[in-house]
């Protein structure tokens, strides 16, 4: 901003802009402490530990959302990434667990390509070229498994989805872990730099020489490979496989928690810490209306006005930007 | 960045085409003549076959599967493939003009949930109430998405994806939490409507040629459809040359709310009773109609015509699949899924080729 501006205005402008990026850790803090203090039946460890597992698939799909939003991208596939991989582990663990994980990444790292291609060599918007696999990927999952559910007789990942370390369980773990690995790369490592630059402004950075096609090309392979996990996991929580339900709905929750967590829908920004924050801020909202006997019908329109606020957040930063 | 798509020769926002070149003004311009001359005619190919692909398709397919079935080329199933599209084309009418501005309305298989419900709900009151009561509600969403989008100047990704949800929330709370179906009587007027039919066609299938044409007429011959060609080919410039661009885009995501409340009216009627479950991604079918019907997603271009064409294909394909029995619906989403990808790869090569 060229012109100068009243003082007072910096100061809202900063404050504004304070809330923009810490608003969704003081909602998590308001809500974790309003909870613990009044909600009956929250402050147990086996209820904290249930709200994180469920929530964790959830993270580790926004994950790969966040970078993808941050090149100026969606992904719309991702729930049906996570009920491909879900199909194919069935099939495969006959040869063993390694087998079974190997095929079901390597599918979403396949659909991932697929997504990736159309929106970086193609030039296709992301929106219609993920839509295709979200439309297809679950018919796909159900006809690999003959529309059947079919239960999970692995030992191991069985364990998998139920063991727990340190008290606390083996997923939960997983999904924090996987946040520190993309915060990591998009922070610290030269391809985390370029996926900012592209989703800032693709023609500049095309123009710098930079690996445009490359970087949205991984970006949509990795997103597509962190869904297939999240289908492990939830196949491994549910101890079955059900490609009709699993991931179902899944890229919602990714996209608003992405975007509750302050990572902008106009690209050039990642903020993995707030996604998770965003994740974990839904689950809350839904575990506070639930525990406090609404329904949730309820949690899902404050769900929406949460996101419609946390989008106008943003609005105001675009506003200030130009 | 996604580029803005060039105005180009896009269908009916240019019914000159592209401009003829030059007189040649002496013999050293012949040849530069001749190449812009191949280039037109290039661009002028793009252009027909990005128009009409989705035509040519849907007679190919149509002309199939009267061969590979005997069952398809009949009067029963032809009627039967007509009701059935016309509720996805009444909501895939709303989103045609949506995305022409350029923006995207996710919002609508929940609001046409929610429009079949409030119409079972609206039943005690009689059939008036019955069409009213989910027009009213449903576009006051679509008002909300409309306001939200255009003066409030939020993604309408992220603001009909909060629609979506809350509209769903809303008509869960109508019914107890799904667990109400409103059964609607078969002797009133909006029933009798919805199954009735004349001429052979049902009622709801003439519904959508009087809309269409409608429609077809706003885009193409008011000062309303131009200045949403326009606001979809770059917001910027609708909004420097004076186009009312807050209100136009209001007005458009109030009309596909109203569309699509109204086509679950319908649909509830026709089936007798305001289904809680209905719409899950309506509007992924609703989209791919639109984008297979050669509406580029970038806005500024686009048919109503060819939003028909890419419903009716997409039914089409549909009772092709039911045709053969033994493959389960799940195999129908793998070839909408997979025609989806093959137009808008094409789709993509034609509008480059335009953009030379």
């Amino acid at each position: 901003m060229t012109e100068t501006v009243p003082r007072r205005s910096v100061d809202r402008a900063a404050t504004r802009r304070w809330l923009r990026d810490n608003g969704v850790h003081l909602a998590v803090a308001v809500l974790l402490l309003y909870n613990l203090l009044f909600t009956a039946n929250f402050a147990t460890v086996s209820n904290l530990t249930t709200q994180l597992v469920q929530v964790a698939p959830v993270i580790i799909v926004a994950l790969g959302m966040a970078m993808v939003i941050g090149t100026e991208g969606v992904d719309l596939s991702v729930g049906s990434v996570m009920a491909i991989a879900a199909a194919l582990l069935p099939l495969y663990l006959g040869y063993g667990i390694v087998a079974g994980v190997v095929v079901a990444l390597a599918a979403g790292a396949a659909c991932g390509l697929l997504n990736g291609v159309l929106v970086g060599v193609v030039r296709i918007q992301p929106i219609v070229a993920t839509l295709a696999l979200l439309v297809g990927g679950r018919g796909l999952a159900i006809v690999l498994v003959d529309g059947q559910i079919k239960d999970i007789r692995n030992d191991t990942l069985l364990e998998f989805g139920s063991a727990k370390a340190l008290g606390i369980p083996l997923v939960v773990w997983l999904a924090a872990l996987l946040a520190v690995a993309v915060g990591l790369l998009v922070r610290r490592t030269t391809y985390g730099r370029q996926l900012v630059a592209i989703g800032d402004n693709r023609s500049a950075s095309a123009l710098a020489g930079l690996p445009v096609r490359r970087v949205l090309i991984v970006t949509y392979v990795l997103s597509g490979v962190l869904a297939a996990v999240a289908g492990i996991v939830a196949t491994a929580r549910l101890t079955a496989s059900d490609p009709s339900s699993i991931g179902n709905l899944y890229e919602l929750s990714a996209i608003t928690a992405v975007v509750v967590g302050g990572t902008a829908l106009t690209g050039g920004r990642v903020r993995i810490l707030g996604t998770v924050m965003g994740a974990l801020l839904i689950q809350l909202i839904r575990a506070t209306l639930i525990k406090n006997d609404l329904p949730d019908s309820i949690a899902q329109i404050v769900q929406a006005a949460i996101i419609v606020l946390a989008v106008y957040a943003q609005r105001e930063r675009r506003a200030g930007a130009s | 960045m996604t580029p803005v798509s060039p105005t180009g020769p896009a269908g009916s926002a240019s019914p000159a085409g592209p401009p003829s070149p030059a007189s040649p003004t002496g013999p050293a311009a012949a040849g530069a003549v001749t190449a812009v001359t191949a280039v037109t005619r290039r661009e002028r190919a793009a252009g027909i076959v990005q128009r009409s692909g989705a035509y040519l398709v849907l007679a190919l397919v149509v002309l199939v599967a009267s061969l590979a079935f005997d069952s398809f080329a009949t009067t029963g199933n032809a009627r039967n493939i007509a009701i059935q599209s016309s509720f996805l084309a009444i909501v895939a009418l709303g989103m045609t003009f949506v995305i022409i501005s350029g923006g995207i309305d996710l919002s609508v298989g929940s609001v046409f949930a929610l429009g079949g419900v409030l119409a079972a709900y609206g039943m005690r009151w009689g059939s008036l109430a019955a069409v009213l009561l989910p027009l009213a509600v449903c576009g006051a969403i679509g008002l909300l998405n409309g306001v939200l989008v255009g003066y409030g100047r939020l993604a309408p990704f992220i603001v009909t994806l909060a629609t979506l949800l809350g509209a769903r929330g809303l008509l869960l709370v109508i019914t107890d939490e799904g667990s109400i179906t409103r059964v609607m009587p078969a002797d009133s007027l909006l029933v009798r409507l919805a199954q009735g039919s004349v001429l052979g066609l049902g009622w709801p299938v003439w519904i959508v040629v009087v809309l269409f044409a409608l429609g077809a007429v706003v885009l193409n011959r008011t000062r309303t459809g131009q200045s949403v060609l326009a606001i979809g080919a770059s917001r910027d410039a609708a909004l420097l040359m004076g186009l009312p661009v807050a209100r136009r885009t209001t007005l458009l995501y109030l009309a596909s709310g109203l569309l699509a409340g109204l086509a679950g009216a319908l649909a509830a009627a026709y089936s007798g009773s305001g289904v809680t479950i209905v719409g899950v991604g309506l509007e992924l079918d609703a989209i791919a109609a639109v984008v297979i019907g050669g509406t580029l997603l970038t806005g500024g271009a686009g048919t109503i015509g060819g939003t028909l064409c890419g419903v009716l294909l997409l039914r089409v394909i549909q009772n092709v699949i039911n045709q053969i029995g033994t493959l389960g619906s799940s195999y129908q989403s793998v070839v909408s899924g997979a025609f989806l990808v093959v137009v808008v790869v094409i789709q993509a090569y034609l509008s480059r080729e335009q953009r030379l």
